[in-house]
């Protein structure tokens, strides 16, 4: 029942993911691959999608897979789910936690949780850089041309940093590494 | 008839805030602080900072944890229900319209070579969301070594495609560092 498996998958991201858009990348990758929903690649276009529109990347990214896969319905399903687990803690929140949250054993537990979700977001961004550098034919060695705009992109950011003192936006640097792929990979 | 203005109006100013803002998360921060607080006075600078420590450690996009806490407080259930709707929908429907016409873009070469290239980029943001949260995190030695043990675990399962859920990765984490925390606390009322 893919409606189910929708609402149940997207349920699971909005409870697990604690902050903000990055954190929750792993998991939905977890959940989207497991039931097959998309391939890494079509996830990796999807973030960048999510990344150049507006809206949080979560529900973006829920409202396409919901749409790939079931249509109109099944996007509705999967943006509610991810959006249902936020809304009712703030509420919660407001109601009646307003200790819980302060408490010192819930506190001892976030501090476990946090870094365990940084280790898991480092862990996945090496994994995702590594699998787009990595030579088409499957084999161990990397793809030349995907190295070098992987270091261009590398020193734009750190010579951003350093030396025009500004971060670049990941907008900006998405819409130059689509410039510089479709120039190098056309070479 | 006001009540009525007060909804429109937190569904409105809700929308343009998820229209306009890209990039997600932190980046809402500004914007929502900007009209919330500065503009519309609907709550207090002391109230935002409050909703950002609790949507931070509470899952779920900030951005809806904000809309949700805004309009809960002007407006109570209702209200919550139109500024999370409002800040929602403008994504929902870009997206989904993208959704419809992705695929046949993407069988363009000179597309599908440029998100060859954002490919690699996404891989270097995500990394860099997670070098940032590094750099903010309060270092403790047991924190450092929960982000070194999930790194390397996470690592392993993603290169051998074993099936491990990361939610399982969390919850171990979370309860090593609740018994760490009670550990500390007995030993502490011996001393």
């Amino acid at each position: 029942m893919i409606y189910l498996d929708l609402f149940l998958g997207f349920l699971k991201v909005g409870c697990f993911s604690f902050g903000g858009a990055y954190a929750a990348i792993p998991l939905i990758r977890e959940i989207v691959l497991s039931y097959g929903w998309l391939s890494d690649e079509a996830l990796s276009y999807m973030i960048a999608v999510s990344e150049s529109t507006p809206g949080p990347i979560m529900v973006n990214l829920a409202t396409y897979v919901g749409s790939s896969q079931a249509g109109f319905f099944g996007s509705l399903l999967a943006t509610t789910a991810v959006v249902l687990p936020a809304f009712v803690i703030i509420l919660l929140v407001m109601c009646l936690l307003k200790t819980a949250i302060k408490n010192q054993y819930v506190q001892a537990v976030m501090r476990g949780l946090k870094p365990a979700m940084i280790g898991i977001i480092l862990a996945t961004g090496i994994y995702m850089t590594h699998k787009a550098v990595r030579a088409a034919d499957g084999g161990l060695g990397f793809d030349g041309k995907a190295l070098i705009l992987m270091h261009i992109i590398i020193f734009y950011k750190i010579f951003s940093k350093r030396i025009l003192k500004k971060k670049p936006s990941p907008i900006f640097l998405i819409c130059l590494s689509a410039v510089l792929g479709a120039v190098i990979f056309a070479l | 008839m006001k009540k009525k203005n007060l909804l429109l109006d937190l569904f409105l100013t809700f929308a343009k805030i998820g229209l306009f803002t890209f990039g997600g998360g932190y980046a809402m921060i500004s914007v929502v602080e900007d009209i919330c607080v500065e503009k519309k006075k609907w709550i207090s600078h002391e109230e935002m900072m409050d909703v950002i420590v609790v949507a931070e450690s509470t899952p779920g996009p900030i951005a809806i944890n904000c809309a949700t806490f805004v309009g809960f407080q002007q407006a109570g259930l209702i209200g919550s229900i139109c500024t999370t709707i409002g800040i929602v929908l403008p994504s929902f429907v870009i997206i989904f319209l993208i959704s419809l016409f992705l695929d046949s873009f993407l069988e363009i070469t000179l597309i599908a070579n440029a998100f060859r290239g954002i490919q690699i980029c996404v891989g270097l943001l995500i990394l860099d969301a997670g070098i940032t949260m590094i750099k903010k995190m309060k270092k403790k030695p047991l924190t450092i070594a929960i982000v070194a043990v999930t790194a390397l675990v996470m690592l392993l399962i993603n290169f051998l495609s074993l099936r491990f859920s990361s939610i399982a990765l969390m919850l171990i984490a979370g309860a090593v560092s609740l018994g760490v925390y009670l550990l500390q606390q007995k030993g502490g009322k011996k001393a």
